[in-house]
Parts: structure tokens; C-alpha cells; sequence
């Protein structure tokens, strides 16, 4: 195996063997080794606290240097002309990145008659708008925005971009950072930056929410990162602040391989759970499908919308639009009901931010009693329409 | 229509637990497997290879264990596999597996369509799909929910998006990741999986790829982890007691003080 653990540094601490996402790694007479699921990913190398483990490749440090590169970027992602909710949310964390790094927070907005939406920027944050406009940017095209974006990231050269990890962002992202050469990294749940080296520390959640990584970009720029919605705080509206809009030309000749041809909104008639206050979700304790009618009119009392869980989703008793966990939607509202939700980890990571979590299931032992709020333990069948009914007395 | 469709060997992630008393992972016999959304990348090409005729050439980047997984999916009916190994290819991260797989897409040759599941289970990074299609300097849809139709070059499909879906036609040679709305995976047959077990499943090296080592592995990863650690647990809060109708005022009281109901 090229890992190479040195037995003289090695203290058996196994740091390595929990740090080993395949199971691979174990202690053998005092010292660490691999054994036969290893992959070679490294892991075990970074999380190594005395250095005693090494991948017999060679690293090289080849790439940009970091000196040439500053200033903190937000792509602006917009439908219909308004800024996405996460751009906000990028907002208010790169404003926090800049101003801890003395640099400046530029904001990256491509569409069709955007200039409202350019001011707004400014307003929540932003020192510098990038703007492109154009009717043919009035929807998402990666050929237009990756190569715009990539000229503008080599003739500006920032530090640090940040994408929302929406569709639009996560294909964006990649196009872009391959292009460039440089790292990205996905759905990221905290930023920080090494008072040290300066470097960007992002974190997120891996292997379905059971263990978080901080990782790094030492060797490249820009540092880029998606950010996954409803985790950062929204920036604050400031109307009275300034900055600059500097208008941007569109690449010329530029191959269109991709044309949209029809936007779908389904949507409108079942309610947003990334936007709800009130959230009302199911999972397989709900025992069938057709109860999922139960936990709807609990929502329509509350003015809520309606979530469930993977394992919902995966049955086919709800769409998946409407699923919450680590493959689904992250949500933060106010009131959240795991009703037959057990509470795996990939579901906890999507919900437990929630200022208040109502957990009702028959099991005392699962899970989801411990991150919950309060606990009601019961039939679902039972209690949740007894609750619609208390609530619905309450609001007349 | 020749097609190759892109899987990972990965831990079954539904199958972690977390060891209440050291808050650490247990991985004790977690099984490999084909990563679940992959499972819809080979269904669809097997689909499309059934309308339109053609290959269907699984490909894969990992340790000589990840033959397994190909194998697996040859029994559901793939006409041939392909695994890319080498030790030049460990510790990469998305860029430069991405990287390696397009090479190895060049390799196979006279590609039109490359299929991927939306994303990994294990990084959850979505991110090689449209990595290697940039690399490949091809065309990608990421998120496809459902294909219309492929005639005259192009192809027609529906992109999942946050509020619903677009229609969006693309030019081949092209990449797209699929989500699981797209199909309903088939079980492998008995003659499948009869014809998986003796199939050959050559292994190409970074040398049979003409890869220059500094694009591939940990060399050519921008990224590095620098730390791995359990996440923090939310504390948990309290379980009601007495009659269902008093628990029930109880929280009827407790909600309608945050006014969000």
C-alpha cells in the first residue's frame, strides 16, 4: 500500500481510524496501518495530529500565488430578474470575509434589465457590482455565464468566490473552477478564514451528515466554495450605503451548446418548505401514504407547508421536492414537527437549526427525541389530528 | 448511440452509525456499493440504448476492489467496463478525478453521451459531472429529471430546478448527472449477471491514459481536508407527560407565544 505510516511518530492515537471515512484504517501492535477498503482518498493523512502518515505521492505546490489574488466575490444568482434568497445569505458571510480579510465584497450579476437588482446588492452589502446585462442572459446558460464569469476571474483576480449550492450554483461552480484550474468546494456549511495563513476554511457536511470536513485551498486561487441556502444569516438592507455598478461587456463569439427552451414553476400550488415558517414533515411512521393528508391539515391551519424524509420520498409516499435532510432541502423555520420521523442523521443535518422541533413518535428511544424540543410520545395517527383540532380552536 | 456511464464504489452511508458513548463513526461492516444515484445513470443509458441502439461502457476511477461494483452493473446489462487504477490517481479530489475521467471517456472513444448520477453519497459534491464535461470541452445538464428525445445531434431533457423544471436542449457530444425521478432501476438477470461474472474488466494506468502526473491524484487536487471531526448534536429538550389533551395545551400555549402560529 503507498500509505506510509512511520512507527517512530505514530502514538496509536487513532485519530486515523475514526478519521478513515472507509473503516480501513486500524492499529496493529501499536502502530497505524491500512488495511483492504482503504482508497487512498488521504483522509487519514490530513487528520494525522503528529504527521506520522504519508501517501507515498508526491504533492506539488504548483499553482497561483496567493499575493496577486484579494477581494471577496458573490455570485448574484437571479430568476426572473430577482437575487436568489442565498445571494442575501453570501451577502452578509462575505461581508464578514472581507472586512476580517481588509478586503473589499464585489457581487457578479448577470441578466436582462438586473440594474434594480445591481442597487440592491449594494444595499445588502456589496462595495462592487459586477454587472452584465444582456437579453440573453435573462436565463441561467452555462456556456455564456461560465465563460464571462472565467474572463472576469482573470482579469480581476479575487481571492474568494462564493456560489449558493442551488442547481444554478453547482453547475456553474464546477465549469468554472475546472476552467480556472483552481479548487471549489461543495455545499459548505461554515466559512472562516486561518488567522495564519489566510486561507479560506470551509466546512461540510460529508458521508450523509455523519462527519463534517474542513478543507482548504492552499496552493490555487481563487478559493471557491458553494454555500448551501438557509444556513448563513441573511445581510442587513442598508439603502444609504454606496458603492460602485461597473458595467461588463459579454464575451464575444461564444459557442451557445445549451438553450433553454420552457421554465416550469411547479411550485405555486404546494407551498416552499425552504421559505415556510411553519413546517409540518412526515416519514415512514406515518405508516401509509394517504395519512400524509393528515399532516397537511395540520400545515393549513398553522399557515405551514408540508415536509418528509428520505425514507418518505424513497417509498414514493411524497415528492421529492418536498424531502429535508443531507440529499434534500436544508430548512430553518421557526416551528418544525417530525411527526413518524425517526431521526437518522442525513435528516437531522437538514433540520436541526430550526428554532423550535416538535418530535411526536411512538418509539421513546428514537433519535429524534434527543434534538427535539419537546417530545410528544404517541400514535401520529392520533395525536396529529388532535393537534390540528387544539389549533384550530385556538385561531377561531 | 455509444454512452458511457460514470459510478463510484461507495460506503453505504445509510448503514453509519454513531457510537453513542465516543460520539465517533462506526464503520464495522459498512458495505461497498454502487453509489444509488449511479443506479440511475445505468439504468438510463440502458434505456436509451434499447430506443436508440448502440454501447453502453461503464467506467470507473478506484482501487482494483472498485471491479466489484463494475461488475455489479455489467449484470444489469452494460456492454462492457472499464476501471481506472493507478496509484497516480489517489487523493484526488473533484478536480482531478474529474480530470481522469475525462481521459478516460477520450480513451473509450466515439462517445456521445456521458451519464452520471447527480452526485456521490459519500462527498455529496455534485461536482465531476460538469468537471469533466468542462474538461472534455463538451456541453453538460446537470439535475436531469426526464429525456424527450435525441435526434439530429442534440438532446432534449428536463432540468430539475428549485421551483420546478426547464426544458433544455443540448448539443452532443455532451455530459448530463441525473436525479432519481428519471427512472426506476431495473434488477440485474440471471444471464446478466451469469456474463458479468466472467467478463473481462480491463484496468487502465495513468500511463494507458497519456495523463501527465501532475494533473492527476493528489498532485493535481487544489484541495486538501484539513480536518475531520463528528458534528455537533442539537441538545435535546424535554418529553411531555400527563393526558394527551394536556400535553397538547401545553404546546398549543408554548407555540402561540413565538407568534409564528
Amino acid at each position: 500500500m503507498p500509505i506510509l505510516v512511520s512507527s517512530d511518530k505514530c502514538t496509536a492515537c487513532e485519530a486515523c481510524v475514526s478519521g478513515c471515512p472507509f473503516g480501513a484504517m486500524q492499529v496493529v501492535s501499536g502502530t497505524a496501518a491500512a488495511g483492504d477498503g482503504c482508497t487512498l482518498c488521504g483522509a487519514c493523512v490530513d487528520v494525522c495530529p503528529v504527521g506520522a502518515i504519508e501517501l507515498q505521492v508526491e504533492r506539488k505546490a504548483a499553482g497561483t500565488s496567493a499575493g496577486d489574488y484579494r477581494d471577496v466575490w458573490v455570485f448574484a444568482e437571479q430568476r426572473g430578474g430577482r437575487a436568489a434568497g442565498v445571494v442575501l445569505e453570501l451577502l452578509g458571510e462575505g461581508r464578514k470575509l472581507a472586512d476580517q480579510l481588509g478586503e473589499k465584497l464585489c457581487a457578479v450579476l448577470f441578466g436582462d434589465k438586473v440594474e434594480q437588482t445591481a442597487r440592491e446588492l449594494l444595499a445588502f452589502g456589496a462595495d462592487t457590482v459586477y454587472l452584465f446585462e444582456d437579453p440573453s442572459l435573462a436565463n441561467y446558460q452555462d456556456d455564456l455565464y461560465a465563460s464571462a464569469m472565467t474572463e472576469l476571474v482573470r482579469a480581476e483576480k479575487p481571492g474568494i468566490i462564493l456560489l449558493g449550492a442551488t442547481s444554478i450554483g453547482r453547475s456553474l461552480g464546477p465549469r468554472v473552477a475546472t476552467r480556472l484550474g483552481t479548487g471549489l468546494t461543495a455545499d459548505c456549511t461554515g466559512l472562516a478564514i486561518d488567522p495564519e495563513k489566510k486561507n479560506l476554511l470551509q466546512t461540510r457536511p460529508a458521508f450523509g451528515g455523519n462527519i463534517m470536513a474542513t478543507i482548504v485551498c492552499p496552493n490555487h486561487r481563487p478559493q471557491m466554495a458553494t454555500v448551501r441556502p438557509k444556513v448563513m444569516a441573511r445581510a442587513k438592507r442598508d439603502d444609504s450605503r454606496h458603492g460602485e455598478i461597473v458595467r461588463k461587456a459579454l464575451p464575444k463569439g461564444v459557442d451557445l451548446r445549451t438553450r433553454v427552451l420552457e421554465v416550469v414553476d411547479e411550485l405555486s400550488e404546494t407551498a416552499n418548505i425552504a421559505e415556510a415558517d411553519v413546517i409540518v414533515s412526515g416519514g415512514r411512521g406515518m405508516g401509509d401514504p394517504k395519512n400524509f393528508s393528515l399532516l397537511e391539515k395540520l400545515a393549513k391551519v398553522l399557515g405551514g407547508a408540508v415536509g418528509a424524509s428520505r425514507a418518505a420520498v424513497d417509498a414514493g409516499w411524497y415528492p421529492y421536492s418536498h424531502q429535508v435532510g443531507q440529499t434534500g432541502k436544508t430548512v430553518n423555520p421557526k416551528i418544525y414537527f417530525a411527526c413518524g420521523i425517526s431521526g437518522a442523521v442525513q435528516h437531522l443535518v437538514g433540520m436541526q437549526s430550526s428554532e423550535i422541533i416538535i418530535a411526536i413518535n411512538e418509539n421513546p428511544e428514537a433519535p429524534i427525541f434527543k434534538v427535539a424540543t419537546y417530545g410528544i410520545v404517541g400514535d401520529v395517527l392520533e395525536v396529529v389530528p388532535a393537534l390540528t383540532e387544539a389549533f384550530r380552536r385556538v385561531r377561531g | 448511440m455509444n454512452i458511457v456511464v460514470c459510478i463510484k464504489q461507495v460506503p453505504d452511508t445509510t448503514e453509519v452509525k454513531i457510537n453513542p458513548q465516543t460520539n465517533t463513526l462506526m464503520r464495522e461492516g459498512v458495505p461497498s456499493i454502487i453509489n444509488p444515484f449511479d443506479m440511475y445513470a445505468i439504468e438510463e443509458g440502458l434505456r436509451l440504448r434499447e430506443r436508440f441502439g448502440g454501447r453502453v461502457t461503464l467506467l470507473t476511477m478506484g482501487p482494483p476492489q472498485a471491479k466489484d461494483a463494475l461488475r455489479e452493473a455489467l449484470g444489469l446489462g452494460a456492454d462492457a467496463a472499464v476501471l481506472l487504477s493507478d496509484r497516480a490517481f489517489a487523493g484526488a479530489d473533484t478536480l482531478a478525478t474529474s480530470t481522469t475521467l475525462a481521459k478516460g471517456v477520450e480513451k473509450v472513444g466515439n462517445v456521445d453521451l456521458v451519464i452520471c448520477g447527480k452526485q456521490a453519497a459519500d462527498g455529496d459534491t455534485a461536482q465531476v459531472g460538469p468537471g469533466t464535461a468542462e474538461r472534455l470541452g463538451w456541453p453538460h445538464t446537470s439535475f436531469v429529471r426526464k429525456i424527450h428525445e435525441v435526434a439530429g445531434g442534440s438532446i432534449k431533457l428536463e432540468r430539475m430546478t428549485e421551483t420546478g423544471y426547464e426544458v433544455v436542449e443540448m448539443r452532443l457530444p455532451a455530459v448530463i448527472t441525473v436525479v432519481k425521478e428519471i427512472n426506476e432501476p431495473r434488477l440485474p438477470s440471471l444471464k446478466g449477471q451469469i456474463r458479468a461474472k466472467s467478463a473481462e474488466i480491463p484496468a487502465w494506468t495513468a500511463a494507458d491514459l497519456g495523463a501527465t502526473p501532475e494533473q492527476l491524484g493528489l498532485s493535481g487536487s487544489p484541495t486538501q481536508v484539513v480536518r475531520i471531526f463528528t458534528p455537533e448534536r442539537r441538545s435535546g429538550g424535554k418529553i411531555l407527560e400527563g393526558s394527551l389533551a394536556e400535553q397538547l395545551d401545553f404546546l398549543v400555549a408554548r407555540l402561540r407565544e413565538t407568534k409564528a402560529v
